[in-house]
């Protein structure tokens, strides 16, 4: 019992000045963003350190909503309802504090954040998995007034999703939808290709007439390349076209045209522009973004930032190990090491020298029929980064339904993994 | 004492590498070294369950896996046999058993990761 208190109470020393909510006597970690990242590393520091750290969510949306899948709510066969998931579950079962607030601000020496709706919080760690953000100034013309209300990204699953689906609804048989594709690295590398198989399903079945473009700023296909063209031309010739080496330089978002560096003008009926992308605006604001101020660097046994002690960033926001993909999945086996080596810190043990993560990334390529990609990623003690074990991974050899019903067990069970 | 200086030795290795989290690093081990010396708090995380967190997205938390709707489901993990775990694991790496993506992910873990998989997953209720 007296050990135990004076533990405490050297935890609580660390952080004089700005002791924690007060009569509490546990440490207190905090964690910025509640989708897959940021949640699971919420469920897991209360799991694994058994309700003795506490933990306080920072979430501004009222509901998680599930990127991997909402392609499928453009192809026709998911709604956004069914992505959509309450994040109570983390408080109600495991404790988690939810505050529905963003922060507006990080102050790492004294260990405190600050809340738009004005309240002051303090750590003993701060995880932050802010997401990506979208660096609009790349593409000067989706800056006028009124250019992303027409001219949608849908590359953060909810409102954005909705209304490019009802936008490919009213696109008259005949007509272009065009995607641009922002040079890797980006969110979840699969996806574009995804969403291109997606709308040209869509498009075989409802509008045969229609077109799918794809201007892709990488010089070939990023993930799953030989699958995804072999599919295309099997299922959806003369549907897609796909055009790599088109980097887009800007936008008219009025007359629906894409403008390649090279002064290439693609109008098209649907344009989707995919933005290059950065770390979420928390962390480049709190100077956490120290790779070409774009990504967050991190140890990667504990995700513990290069740039400030006490915060630990993951996900998307991340400056990735060799082969890492920006995914769900990835962020959630992110999320992991970083809870355990949070909770080992706290109480005092070293964390674990041999994290290891996984990574499968499925994708519709119809409603039903599924490819994947996988790895396993193991910490090499010589080179300080997570690495593909050696003869681990790969894709499928080729679209199957079995995969599809995988898929979605996959997306059933990281979603209770995630949100408990 | 032996097990102060282990701790600290092993965190300074992690600091060392990462060159502007040195300081940092080296303050946590400090930091580290001094309550150890007291004797760590709380509960220890099993190594099984820190493994197991890498199969949990498709199998489920603790291999406690949550059903398909079309009988095509992944399989649970929690309560299986040992035995019948790390020979399936053994036979996905090894190629012997043919999979749409084990075959992938278990050429990932050593045969000694298998066995602790396996003995975690057994010991975890269905």
């Amino acid at each position: 019992m007296k050990r135990r208190q004076f533990l405490q109470g050297a935890l609580l020393a660390s952080t004089v000045g700005c002791a924690a909510i007060p009569g509490s006597a546990k440490p207190q970690v905090v964690v910025i963003g509640g989708g897959y990242g940021g949640a699971t590393a919420a469920r897991y520091v209360r799991l694994w350190s058994e309700g003795a750290i506490d933990v306080t969510l920072i979430e501004p949306n009222a509901a998680f909503i599930s990127c991997p899948l909402s392609n499928l709510v453009l192809g026709g066969s998911r709604r956004i309802g069914e992505l959509t998931m309450s994040l109570d579950a983390l408080a109600g079962k495991h404790g988690v504090r939810l505050v529905r607030d963003s922060v507006t601000a990080i102050d790492a020496e004294k260990r405190t954040l600050a809340l738009a709706g004005g309240q002051i919080l303090s750590y003993d760690r701060l995880i932050v998995s802010p997401g990506v953000d979208f660096m609009w100034d790349q593409l000067p013309g989706m800056l006028k007034p009124g250019a992303q209300d027409s001219v949608l990204h849908a590359w953060k699953a909810g409102a954005q999703t909705v209304a490019l689906r009802a936008q490919l609804e009213a696109m008259p048989d005949g007509g272009v939808y065009a995607m641009t594709i922002p040079p890797a690295p980006y969110r979840c590398p699969p996806g574009p290709y995804e969403r291109a198989s997606q709308v040209a399903f869509y498009f075989s079945r409802h509008k045969p007439k229609s077109k799918v473009l794809i201007l892709d700023a990488n010089d070939d296909v990023v993930s799953k390349g030989p699958l995804f063209k072999k599919i295309w031309r099997e299922r959806y010739a003369g549907i897609i076209d796909y055009r790599p080496s088109f980097r887009t330089a800007d936008v008219d978002a009025a007359a629906r045209t894409a403008i390649s560096e090279l002064g290439d003008q693609v109008k098209a009926d649907v344009l989707n522009v995919i933005p290059p992308q950065r770390a979420g605006a928390i962390a480049v604001r709190s100077g956490l973004a120290n790779a070409n101020a774009r990504w967050c660097a991190v140890d990667f046994l504990t995700f513990e930032s290069t740039q400030a002690k006490h915060i630990h960033v993951l996900g998307d926001a991340i400056a990735v190990a060799p082969l890492m993909p920006k995914s769900a999945h990835m962020a959630n086996q992110h999320a992991k090491v970083c809870a355990a080596a949070v909770v080992d810190l706290l109480n005092g043990r070293a964390p674990d020298p041999h994290p290891m993560l996984t990574n499968t990334c499925y994708s519709f390529v119809s409603d039903t029929d599924v490819i994947h990609v996988a790895s396993v990623h193991a910490y090499d003690a010589d080179k300080k980064t997570l690495l593909v074990v050696s003869g681990s991974g790969g894709v499928s050899a080729g679209p199957s339904a079995l995969e599809g019903e995988y898929a979605m067990n996959w997306a059933r069970n990281i979603w209770a993994d995630t949100l408990g | 004492m032996l097990k102060t200086i282990l701790i600290a030795a092993l965190l300074a290795a992690s600091g060392a590498g990462a060159a502007p989290g040195t300081a940092a690093s080296a303050a946590t081990a400090t930091g580290i070294a001094a309550t150890t010396a007291t004797g760590a708090e709380g509960p220890v995380i099993p190594p099984g369950a820190r493994l197991a967190g890498t199969c949990a997205a498709c199998h489920g938390s603790n291999g406690a896996t949550i059903g398909g709707s079309t009988g095509a489901t992944l399989p649970p993990l929690a309560g299986q046999p040992k035995e019948a775990l790390a020979a399936a694991l053994r036979d996905f790496k090894s190629g012997k058993r043919q999979a749409t993506i084990m075959t992938q992910i278990a050429k990932g873990y050593t045969d000694q990761q298998i066995e602790q998989l396996a003995t975690w997953f057994a010991a975890q209720k269905p």
